[in-house]
Formats: structure tokens, sequence, C-alpha cells
């Protein structure tokens, strides 16, 4: 790399502020992750649920959402929730947008969560489940304190999984009007062709910077939280 | 009915101080008919030891009578109510037949101290402080007080199972069952659990107790009742029964048991 290019390069950054659009991300991933987390568990619950008809709404959901492309999703939630529907999350346009693909990245990645929490529901032995009825709990308080909590701690590294995946496809937004990396990216190219490998390899490398510590850290988390049995 | 008065410890009241009473009792899994027809009756303080071969039906007896197993047929009431089919009535029951299962099944994510407090809070709705004063006294009783505040997996399987017992006490059941609690267990941990059961058993506890241990059953045991294929072919008191068995499958299968 000459003197001229890394000046080139550099002066990207005062072009564009990059930082901020990852930061869109970062909270586009954080919101959802919490909401997704919320309800994929309320989803694996009605999943393991005695009811039938909670169990069916369950599953359905989890086919439904997991089959269905997240670019289409969030297309909806734009187009459909907002230009059809007219549901405003926000009085601000930018906000609004925001929130509405928050909602869009929530609902297909709930369905994953699900998954993760129902693998993590099999780690746990069926006599943890017969022992909790034996003393009296029935089915709710019975899944919320013996049940999940070993659950949670058994699919730490496939819900890492979710959180990763996640992550990168916070860049899917875009097609919900969000100002967030993937779309900076892009108008960086259109506006700096001269550099556009350079460009590209920044924003490469910003998500690997983003989902290299979740990896590591859900592993340590896995490994820590393992229940001993 | 088989006649039971010849047991000496054994109350001769058959009716009015029943707690449990199964009537008729059917269950199948698919085409497999593994409780027929089944009779029993345990009273208040009574101490019934079952007996039989492997997939004779007696842990699916046992479970039962909290409604772990459903039933095809027939009718079981504790204390003369008929179990509930679903819901908080069931739960409230389960919580008057405390259960100790062969793999002990403690909650591993709880500490010692929780798995014998949560029942109690979750279920009966105790305070959380009395609950604690409770479990710790129980802990104490059956020799694993100053295990309070470790995990599960940190103790021996004698130990967890002790604790296990203790977790069912604290609900204050009105009957006890223990499926084969010793069987999971070293050799040389089965007599602390052993103790305490007959213990419990000198206190009054009623007890239903799948075992395969004749010392516990001559201990303290007021019937065994042999099962095989299903069905209940003969009770009697652990004396007769094991110098005099009358049925020619209970004969059989105590030779197996003696001789090896
Ligand atoms: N959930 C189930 N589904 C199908 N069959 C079952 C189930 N549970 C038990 N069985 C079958 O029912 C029969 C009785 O089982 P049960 O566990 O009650 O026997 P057991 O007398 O306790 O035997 P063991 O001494 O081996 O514990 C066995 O043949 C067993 O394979
Ligand atoms: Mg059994």
């Amino acid at each position: 790399m000459d003197d001229g290019f890394l000046q080139q390069y550099l002066s990207l950054f005062d072009e564009f502020d990059v930082l901020a659009a990852f930061w869109v991300n970062i909270q586009l991933t954080f919101f959802a992750g919490i909401l997704a987390l919320i309800l994929g568990t309320l989803l694996a619950t009605m999943r393991i649920s005695p009811v039938p008809s909670l169990r069916w709404a369950g599953s359905t959901y989890v086919t439904l959402l997991r089959n269905t492309p997240l670019t289409i999703i969030m297309v909806f939630c734009v187009l459909g929730l907002w230009g059809q529907l007219g549901i405003t999350l926000s009085p601000d346009f930018t906000t609004n947008f925001f929130r509405l693909a928050v909602v869009g990245l929530t609902v297909y990645h709930a369905a994953f969560v699900c998954e993760a929490l129902r693998s993590g529901v099999n780690t746990v032995p069926v006599g943890q489940a017969e022992a909790a009825r034996a003393i009296g709990l029935s089915f709710w308080p019975a899944a919320r304190l013996v049940i999940l909590p070993q659950a949670f701690r058994g699919s730490v590294a496939p819900l890492g999984n979710v959180l990763i995946a996640l992550t990168k496809n916070s860049t899917v937004a875009a097609a919900a009007s969000v100002a967030e990396a993937s779309s900076l990216m892009r108008t960086m190219i259109e506006f700096r062709p001269d550099v556009i490998v350079a460009i590209f390899l920044t924003f490469a490398l910003g998500f690997v910077l983003i989902v290299v510590p979740i990896g590591l850290a859900t592993t340590s988390f896995s490994r820590r939280l393992t229940v001993a049995r | 009915m088989v006649d039971i008065s010849a047991a000496p410890p054994a109350p001769t009241d058959t009716t009015s101080d029943a707690l449990v009473e199964l009537r008729g009792v059917d269950k199948h899994f698919g085409a497999l008919h593994v409780l027929q027809h089944i009779d029993l009756t345990v009273r208040r303080g009574e101490v019934v030891v079952i007996i039989g071969p492997s997939g004779s039906g007696k842990s699916t007896l046992c479970r039962t009578i909290n409604r772990l197993e459903t039933i095809d047929s027939g009718t079981i009431a504790l204390d003369g109510v008929p179990l509930p089919a679903e819901g908080r009535a069931l739960a409230r029951l389960r919580a008057d037949v405390g259960m100790v299962f062969q793999s002990f099944n403690l909650f591993a994510h709880m500490t010692v101290l929780q798995n014998v407090v949560l029942g109690q809070v979750k279920a009966k709705g105790v305070k959380p402080s009395a609950a604690k004063k409770i479990a710790i006294d129980l802990l104490d009783r059956v020799g694993v007080r100053d295990q309070a505040d470790k995990l599960p997996a940190q103790l021996s399987g004698g130990q967890q199972q002790r604790v296990a017992i203790a977790r069912a006490l604290a609900m204050q059941p009105k009957v006890m069952l223990f499926d084969e609690p010793t069987s999971a267990l070293d050799p040389e941990m089965i007599n602390e659990v052993l103790d305490v059961m007959v213990g419990l058993a000198r206190d009054g506890m009623t007890m239903i107790v799948v075992t395969h241990e004749m010392g516990f059953a001559r201990k303290a045991a007021n019937r065994v009742v042999f099962m095989d294929g299903g069905q209940i072919v003969e009770e009697a008191d652990p004396e007769t029964f094991f110098t005099a068995p009358k049925s020619d499958r209970a004969r059989d299968f105590l030779s197996k048991i003696l001789t090896h």
C-alpha cells in the first residue's frame, strides 16, 4: 500500500460515519436479540406445554417464520405493516423504520431461539420434570423454575449461534430503509469506486470484530454454565 | 382381598383407615397390559413392600398413585378422595404424595437446600424463611445438613437419595412412594438410605416401597405384595412371604433372588 492509497482510504472515514453505521447494527442486534429471546422462550414453552392447541400454534409459528426469507419478512414489515396497515411505531420517520426492522428481526429470530431452547430442553432428563410434578408444581411453575433454567444453560451454544446469525442478519434492515452498515457500504462504493476492495474489507472486518467475541463469550459461558449431573 | 390379619403389626381394620385405595385398576402401554385389574388398599401408617420380577409393573403401579401415569379404568382414591384428573387439584394431590425415584432426580441447578425449599414455597405457599427452617431440620434428620449449600452433583448417591427423601418429606405428604430407592446406589451406601426409611416407618409414615431389599422388608414392612405380569399374585406379612410363599411364581422368584 503506497502512501497515496492510505490517505485516500483514510479520507473515507472523514466523509462517511462508518462507526455510526455499525452502531446501528449493534443496536438492532441488541433490541431484536432481547425481544427474540423473550418471544422465543414463550414459543418454546408453548411447544413443550401439555395443551395441544398451544403446541400447534408454537410449531406452526416456527415452521412459517423459519422458512420465510428474512428479506421478505423485512419488506413486509415496512410495506405491509407500515405502508398498507398504517402501523407506526414512532412519529419520527427514522425511528419508525428502525423499530419496524427490529420487529422483523425479532419475529424471524424468535423461531430460531425457540428451536435452540428446545434442543436445550432435550438436555434436561425427564426425571427433572417428573420430580417437579411429584412435589406438586403444575406445568408453568415446573417449566419456569426447573426445566427452562436448565434448558437455557444447555442451549447457550446454539443461542450464541442464533445471536451471531442475528448480528449478520441485521444488515437486512437495509431492506427496511434503515441506514446501517451494509447500506452505508453500498453508498460508499457508489461514491468512491476507487477504493472498492478496501471498503468491502473494512465492513467485512467490522463484522468479524463484532461476531468473534460473541462466539468466544458464548463458548466460555456454555462451558461455565453446564449443569453438572 | 387377601386376609392380612395374620400380620401382627398391621392394624386389623380394613376399611375406615384406608389411605390409598386402588380398585380394579387397568393400564395398557399399547398392546401391553401392564396393570391387570389391581386391587390394593394401604392403611394409614402401613408400610407395604412391592416386590416382583423386572417388567411386572411395580414402577407403573407406584406412578399411577400420584398420577405420573394415567390409568385406563378403575379408581384410585387417596384418603377417600378419588384422584383428580388434571390441573390445580392434581398438583395439590401430588403434594400429598411424596415420591422418591431410583435416580434421585434432584433439581440439578439448585443447591441441596433450594431443592428442599422449592416445593414448600411454590406449591404450598409456605414463607421462604419458614420453609428454609423446615428444610434444614429435615436435612438434619436425614443426616446431610452439612451439605445444604452444595449442588446435587457434588454429593454421593446415598447423600443425594437422602436429600430426595427430605425434599419429599418437606411437603408433609400423607404417603410416601419409593421406587427402587437403593438400586442405583453403590453397596456401601444402601444402608444409609434404608436406615432413614426404617426411621420413617417407625415414625408412622405410610409407605409404599418397591424394593428387593429383604432386610428392609423384614425390618419395616407390615406387608409384602408380590407382583408378576401386571397382577398382584400374593400378599402376606414379610416373614410368611419370605419363608413360606404360597404361589409357584413367588417361590420361583424368591429362589432366583436368594441364590445369586
Ligand atoms: N412409558 C412406557 N411405554 C411403554 N411401555 C412401558 C413404559 N413404561 C414401562 N413400560 C413397560 O411396562 C412394563 C412394566 O414396566 P415397569 O417399569 O412398571 O416394571 P417394573 O416392575 O418396575 O420393572 P423393573 O423391576 O425393571 O423396574 C415393562 O414391560 C415395560 O417395558
Ligand atoms: Mg421399575
